[in-house]
């Protein structure tokens, strides 16, 4: 019986329980449930993927209304995928936000976060779990909604205006995903994904569904910060809270990019898309853009955080680059690394958060001899550094050939060398921080800083032996991913 | 398991050298022990090799077709013993160096030393070029702290060059070639005869070799050269073990496996790029040769020298005929000899008169006689005169390049053997028959003894080397022959 509603109860639970975080007025009681609920996410998410893995799809009628009538909940390997990356993140993340968040925020404001990123999880799990189009429009207004406090909640003012303009970015995103939703209603007359697809071919030839498709492709985009509709990100991610950015990178951009997935493979199908469309071209160029172009800016960056965030952009261009391929190799490439980009930035920004707790200060000109204070943190950002530049035994290595190798066998070498040689300007940019912290010399106040506390250690390192042990053991994740990337082709192709 | 233990052995002794970190004596006794206890062990594999044995095992695999695992052929064979018979010599040259150079964090640089000497084991005896890749680029990041060991901005900006020209070339060229050649043929494994005949065409294995040789950055073909000299920031100890044997043979050991077992000798005769890599190969040993010359600092120039010596090995392999591949595998034992040794001396000058100019060496032969006929003994073999070493391995790359007719290639080692004299040769004769200058900062040039006697140890067991090797070049020799009759 429980079992059976798993899909269901995946994002109640969740959802139920954030209002209860802000009834619990002692700041440690809200943190100890809702890192309670997000492991109890993680332990269903688990089962899910488990059961999706052994049946094959599943699809689970929302209070028994039969589809198409009523909202369906349809979880296949892809979207298994995607729910494992959100309760991983959302599992590891919480034992570290205590002491994090004691630190950067008021302590009338916790009960406030608690709430918030309770309600994004519940968001962020219910786009990925709904088959439902408008469903999902309602689930990404919640999970965007909720994650615009949640960065406003950032320790100086200026994270204020960056969430207002995240606000207003990612408004006109929904907005845009809901024309193309309302477009797509119009002519259908139905809303869910699955019947869509079947309907679509019919009046696939018409205005309409061709600006449907624009506004949606263009809504998303915004959404998952594709280049150039990126300038929301690099505020966003660096006035939050340190434990806000760590699950923001990794999972609300991910979501993004699965949203692209499900409309370009599952509602609109691949030949439409790629061949009627020519979405393909598009990203390419986008994706190759992105890639150079927010690497070098991140270079540039004085702040680690919003060099990071740079570097996120990046890496969202490598992802688009293995979707524009359309191919089961491109695909199954871009699945893999939304999971490993997820577990490398996840593990820097946490990084970056212990930094912050001791140092108050994430600028690199204050970093100076700081690996002399923080030998842990510093080896953790080393090594994540060194899964994001893609060296062999860590996950970013298993991700890059991946892509290099879908890339060549369509026969596009010139980006095969682009995605290697943008590798080397990751290089440049972790290099700049490991200088710092281990050569220059430390500032005066640099003795009183003393190594992060355990409870944020723990969780940063987790996340670090992720990746090495992906990078050694990569046949699970590359099995999920090939089945989630066949899932979303192979229901398109007739 | 011997294989494994071989590798894991030096890669675990840092969890013990930092553990004793307090007591330096005992600290120092666990990198003698483990270098001595892995000689030991790569010895006990040599016996089934020579007999045909190719003892292997597999340990993971993280992409279906692409496996982490290790085995045993002549070449690795003959590098592993190589490089685990001179780390022994080095950690008694270290342990004099380091500690009359007052040098610090001596911890982390024997820390770091073991888990390079890991990682050229771990290249040694890889069983596929996925797991030599992965402890390729091991060994670069094993070894940026080592170069970077100073810590001052000359570190720093050394260490920047190292890095980037290394990682540089490995991950935009190598990688790229590796990738490609797996989605061609779905294997990396080395096997005897190649995996890419039959498979690619004339044009596409132009362009992967191109690849190869010029992303094996360690083998320091122009223009990708001048890591090497930056790296010579480090301490002399790391520059003689790494950046002389390890880490550049490493570079070429790579480059005669990819030779062997990846496109097989009889396919790279075949392939157009192979002539005109065999140019770039000779350009770079004469002009490498040509800067050496100007060189006043003995390190660098040393290091110019590798460059040039190293691309021997390279334009040798390239012949493809089984004699020079003979040559090249002999080559890769003898000049490490000899270059160690030199090192050696440069660093025994350094500590013990405090300087690095030659110049400044005037007459140092009359107070450093050890140090100095050490230095002699290496200089004749690196022009390869007997009865040193470096002759029989110029014997060889001669009759090599001979057997394959390619004329080019003979008057090129002519001519930068005669440059290797005009190098080496008035270091000699200055030491030894020049005046000491007189130095207002030292005094009238008598301040100085002989270098300490573990150094001097480490000098005299290597020079001898260069010479036993002369008279008694069968074990190499036997391994290598193995090699050249295997891929017949």
């Amino acid at each position: 019986m429980l079992l059976a509603n798993l899909p269901a109860l995946q994002v109640v639970i969740p959802l139920v329980s954030a209002p209860v975080c802000l009834l619990l007025r002692n700041p440690r009681h809200a943190w100890a449930w809702s890192t309670l609920v997000s492991w109890l996410v993680l332990a269903m998410a688990l089962l899910l993927v488990q059961r999706v893995s052994v049946d094959g799809t599943i699809s689970y009628a929302i209070g028994a209304w039969a589809t198409p009538w009523g909202i369906e909940y349809r979880i296949d390997m892809a979207g298994a995928l995607m729910i494992l990356i959100i309760a991983t993140i959302g599992a590891v993340v919480m034992p570290y936000a205590w002491r994090s968040i004691q630190h950067e925020l008021h302590k009338k404001h916790t009960g406030l976060f608690y709430t918030c990123y309770l309600l994004c999880l519940t968001g962020l799990l219910g786009i990925v779990v709904t088959g439902d189009a408008f469903n999902l429009f309602v689930f990404l207004e919640i999970s965007s909604l909720s994650s615009y406090v949640l960065i406003s909640l950032g320790s100086t003012r200026r994270a204020l205006t960056a969430a207002y303009q995240y606000l207003v970015m990612g408004t006109i995103g929904a907005t845009f995903i809901l024309i193309g939703i309302g477009l797509l209603y119009m002519m259908t007359g139905t809303l869910n994904m699955q019947d869509i697809s079947q309907r679509l071919p019919e009046v696939a030839d018409t205005r309409t569904i061709r600006v449907a498709f624009a506004f949606v492709t263009v809504g998303v985009s915004i959404k998952l910060a594709l280049f150039p509709l990126h300038i929301w990100l690099p505020n966003a991610y660096t006035f939050a809270p340190s434990v806000v950015t760590a699950f923001i990178a990794a999972t609300a951009t991910k979501v993004g990019v699965y949203v692209l997935l499900r409309f370009f493979f599952t509602v609109f199908g691949i030949h439409f898309s790629f061949n009627s469309m020519h979405v393909g071209e598009i990203l390419m160029l986008l994706a190759v853009a992105a890639i150079l172009v927010a690497s070098l800016v991140a270079i540039f960056q004085n702040n680690v955080k919003r060099m990071l965030a740079y570097s996120s952009v990046a890496q969202i261009g490598y992802i688009i680059l293995g979707i524009s391929l359309a191919t089961s190799d491109g695909v199954t490439a871009s699945m893999l690394h939304l999971f490993n980009h997820a577990l490398i930035k996840c593990a820097l920004f946490l990084a970056m958060g212990c930094i912050f707790l001791r140092l108050g200060s994430v600028e690199l000109k204050d970093m100076n001899g700081l690996a002399r204070q923080m030998p842990w943190t510093m080896a953790a950002f080393v090594a994540g550094g060194l899964s994001l530049v893609g060296l062999p035994l860590t996950a970013g290595f298993i991700s890059k050939w991946y892509l290099v190798s879908a890339v060549l066998v369509d026969g596009y070498w010139p980006l095969a060398v682009l995605v290697l040689v943008s590798s080397l300007l990751a290089l440049m940019y972790i290099w700049r921080v490991v200088e710092a912290a281990y050569f220059h010399v430390p500032g005066a106040a640099m003795h009183r800083v003393r190594e992060a506390p355990a409870s944020m250690l723990v969780p940063t390192w987790l996340l670090i032996g992720a990746n090495l042990y992906v990078g050694i053991n990569a046949s699970l994740i590359t099995t999920i991913a090939r089945q989630g990337a066949n899932a979303l082709i192979g229901q398109a192709t007739p | 398991m011997t294989v494994l233990t071989c590798v894991a052995l030096p890669l675990l002794a840092p969890a013990l050298i930092t553990a004793l970190h307090r007591w330096p004596n005992p600290r120092e006794a666990v990198t003698l022990l483990t270098s001595a206890g892995l000689f030991l062990l790569v010895t006990s594999l040599l016996g089934n090799v020579l007999n045909g044995a190719r003892p292997a095992i597999n340990l993971a695999e993280p992409l279906p077709g692409l496996k982490i695992g290790f085995e045993v052929e002549p070449l690795g064979m003959l590098f592993a013993l190589l490089a685990s018979f001179l780390w022994m010599v080095t950690s008694v040259y270290s342990i004099g160096y380091m500690r009359s150079h007052r040098e610090w964090r001596q911890t982390s640089y024997y820390s770091y030393f073991a888990v390079a000497l890991g990682s050229v084991m771990g290249i040694a005896f890889a069983g596929n070029l996925f797991t030599l890749f992965i402890f390729y680029e091991l060994l670069t990041l094993s070894t940026y702290p080592l170069v970077t060991h100073a810590g001052d901005d000359a570190a720093r900006e050394g260490g920047r060059i190292y890095l980037g020209y290394l990682l540089g070339t490995s991950v935009v060229l190598l990688l790229l070639a590796l990738v490609w050649t797996w989605s061609l043929t779905g294997t990396l494994d080395f096997r005897a005869g190649g995996i890419l005949e039959d498979v690619v065409t004339p044009a596409t294995a132009s362009i992967l070799l191109v690849l190869f040789i010029f992303g094996i950055g360690k083998a320091a073909v122009m223009p990708f050269h001048l890591w090497l000299p930056s790296a010579m920031v480090a301490p002399t100890p790391v520059s003689a073990l790494l950046h002389a044997v390890a880490v550049v043979k490493a570079g070429v050991f790579t480059v005669l496996k990819v030779a062997i077992y990846i496109f097989g000798i009889d396919f790279l005769a075949t392939v157009p790029a192979t002539q005109w890599l065999m140019y770039v190969a000779a350009a770079t040993i004469l002009l490498a040769a040509l800067v050496a010359l100007r060189q006043d600092n003995l390190k660098l120039r040393l290091a110019w020298s590798t460059i040039s010596q190293l691309s021997y090995i390279v334009l040798c392999t390239l012949l493809v005929t089984p004699l020079g591949i003979v040559g090249s595998t002999l080559h890769i034992v003898m000049h490490a000899f000899a270059k160690i040794t030199l090192f050696f001396c440069a660093g025994a000058i350094l500590i013990t008169t405090h300087k690095t100019r030659i110049s400044e060496m005037d007459g140092i032969g009359r107070r450093m006689p050890w140090t100095m006929a050490a230095f002699t003994v290496g200089a004749l073999s690196m022009i390869g005169v007997p009865p040193t070493g470096g002759f029989i391995s110029k014997w060889y790359i001669l009759l090599g390049a001979i057997d394959a007719q390619q004329m080019f290639a003979v008057g090129i080692i002519i001519v930068s053997t005669l440059l290797n004299a005009a190098y080496f040769l008035p270091i000699v004769y200055a030491a030894f028959f020049r005046p000491p200058k007189f130095n207002p900062e030292y005094g009238h040039a008598a301040a100085h003894a002989e270098a300490p006697f573990a150094v001097l140890l480490a000098i005299t067991v290597t020079a001898l080397g260069t010479v036993v090797l002369f008279f008694f070049p069968d074990l190499p020799l036997d391994l290598a022959l193995q090699l050249g009759g295997g891929s017949k």
